[in-house]
């Protein structure tokens, strides 16, 4: 639990304690929010574009360990990268997160955010873990305004 | 007292590991654990004796029927009900509460009166209420609670008037842990001309009711919190208002002659339970039941107390930590619910942790929402023990929880 290679290890009791890009940007092209009714966890995840780029990205609310960690790890990746890039980002963190084989292509495309691997051994967690994801990919592709996990 | 080590034998889910731990089982107030009686009923019946009850008549049927009556005879043994006729089969206590809804509620509540509830509520003894006094024109009030989550008790008395035509309450809380002073408030509510639902889901499994010495008018509770199988549950009212109900399922058994235009219904109680029951599950309740009474409902009652009064007290060792515990502190106020709130942790994490220890927690808000919120917490997490938790399991799960603070707080 407390190892190397469990759900609570160090890198993710790091983000957990020191989000990055925690806060909220100011005139952002989009803001989406997300929320998991069956626990509490509520994100609001703000989007700063140029073109395709993410030059800015950034997230606030409150919710679990690994929800908080898994959207401050989603941010470091995701800020600079083309909303392309993200995309496949997004499919590849949803198969390491239902516990499938990835290839090298995916492990790369997923950078740091392969410590959150562990969460498919969690079944009950995997929609915190994936909430920040989700309400980022409905917030790029011009969804609705408040995603569930439902 | 009690024979705890003795009782544990009986449960073989209880020698089982998770996550290579012994399994510390402390998510009672969700559902319980079968002692293999109980178990064995189930197989017995299906093995040796299933048939439908009632229209039969050959052996097997004859032997269903007995054992399912004899089981309704056992519920009604057991809340000292007058006769088992007042026994109503239901899937659970939720089912019971909505069919009190539908079938009293729709005829009795007219636009202006007025029910009430506490702040303590399952969802399933305030959304029917909800939607009831909605439909009716009815007012819903909500007797509140003080900081410590007892009943404002002064409240209650100014909350009743000649209006109130309901009171429903929960006995004790399954989010916090509270035992309502039900007695006094039964008689209270009388006095104002009003009917008093009693919801037993999380009282009847673990102290003695008398449903003649409460006076309540309707009870409710479920198989499953008691040591018996899901999907059986129960619905107590006294004769007159049970006579005075329409049912709502209708179909074959509840009937007695029927025509193509017309049906009239068969005497209690077979006139609320249209088609083939839960049979198998209703004699497995008997048999939970039978075991209940063998350890003695006193008996259980006595040890929670005290496994309650161990907890409390090493509970300062929490407090050192930030943890906040809800609920009222007097070990005679509340039942061996315990829920809290760790700062340092959010509930979906500390679930996890004890989890991977073999702890068995509930987190989140209980179904009992609006209360949760009113706590000023997101959710909290929850011990909940019956008749077979050892007080070593208590200092288990305050050691867990000890050991999760620090590391969320410091690392390993």
């Amino acid at each position: 639990m407390f190892g190397s290679d469990d759900l609570y290890q160090e890198i993710i009791m790091d983000h957990n304690r020191s989000p990055r890009n925690y806060g909220s940007i100011d005139d952002p092209t989009v803001a989406i929010e997300g929320f998991n009714p069956l626990c509490g966890d509520q994100i609001k995840v703000y989007v700063l574009l140029n073109d395709d780029k993410i030059i800015d990205i950034a997230f606030d609310g409150i919710g679990c360990a690994i929800s908080k960690s898994s959207a401050s790890i989603m941010t470091v990746e995701l800020k600079g990268k083309r909303v392309s890039d993200a995309q496949s980002i997004f499919d590849a963190f949803r198969e390491m997160i239902t516990g499938k084989d990835l290839n090298e292509d995916q492990l790369d495309a997923l950078g740091d955010s392969e410590v959150l691997g562990g969460v498919s051994k969690y079944p009950a967690r995997i929609k915190c873990a994936s909430l920040a994801w989700h309400t980022v990919n409905s917030a790029l592709s011009g969804d609705s305004n408040v995603v569930t996990t439902e | 007292m009690l024979n705890v080590e003795n009782i544990r034998e009986d449960f073989p889910i209880l020698t089982r590991e998770v996550h290579g731990k012994p399994l510390v089982y402390l998510d009672n107030a969700a559902t319980t654990q079968k002692p293999i009686q109980v178990i064995d009923s189930l197989v017995e019946y299906y093995k040796n004796y299933n048939s439908n009850v009632h229209r039969g008549v050959h052996l097997l049927s004859v032997e269903a029927t007995d054992q399912f009556e004899l089981a309704r005879e056992k519920i009604a043994s057991f809340i000292n009900a007058k006769n088992s006729e007042l026994i109503i089969w239901t899937r659970n206590a939720s089912e019971s509460l909505n069919l009190v809804a539908y079938m009293w509620g729709r005829k009795n509540i007219h636009d202006g009166d007025e029910i009430l509830v506490t702040a303590l509520e399952h969802h399933s003894n305030l959304i029917p209420w909800q939607e009831l006094a909605k439909e009716k024109g009815a007012s819903l009030k909500i007797i509140p609670i003080d900081g410590d989550g007892s009943l404002d008790l002064e409240a209650y008395k100014e909350m009743l008037t000649p209006k109130t035509k309901l009171v429903s309450m929960i006995h004790v809380s399954n989010a916090i842990g509270t035992i309502n002073p039900v007695e006094n408030m039964i008689k209270m509510a009388h006095d104002v001309g009003a009917k008093f639902l009693l919801d037993g889901a999380q009282s009847v499994p673990h102290m003695p009711i008398d449903v003649q010495d409460l006076n309540c008018d309707f009870l409710v509770f479920s198989g499953h919190k008691m040591m018996g199988p899901t999907g059986i549950g129960v619905l107590y009212a006294k004769k007159d208002l049970l006579d005075d109900m329409d049912p709502l399922y209708t179909g074959g058994e509840m009937v007695l002659e029927v025509t193509y235009e017309n049906a009239t219904w068969a005497p209690l109680p077979m006139k609320f339970e249209a088609g083939t029951p839960n049979i198998a599950d209703a004699i497995a309740l008997g048999v939970a039941v039978d075991y209940l009474t063998k350890i003695g409902m006193d008996s259980i009652h006595d040890y929670e107390k005290s496994i309650t009064e161990y907890a409390l007290k090493k509970f300062p060792v929490l407090e050192e930590k930030g943890v906040v515990l809800f609920g009222p502190k007097d070990p005679n106020l509340r039942g061996a619910i315990f829920s809290f709130h760790t700062p340092s942790i959010h509930p979906h994490d500390l679930g996890t942790i004890m989890d991977y220890m073999g702890i068995a927690l509930r987190t989140g808000h209980h179904c009992a929402m609006p209360l949760v919120k009113s706590l000023g917490v997101p959710a909290t997490a929850r011990a909940s023990l019956y008749a077979y938790n050892t007080y070593q399991e208590v200092d288990i799960l305050i050691d867990g929880l000890v050991e999760a603070i620090e590391y969320f707080e410091n690392g390993s």
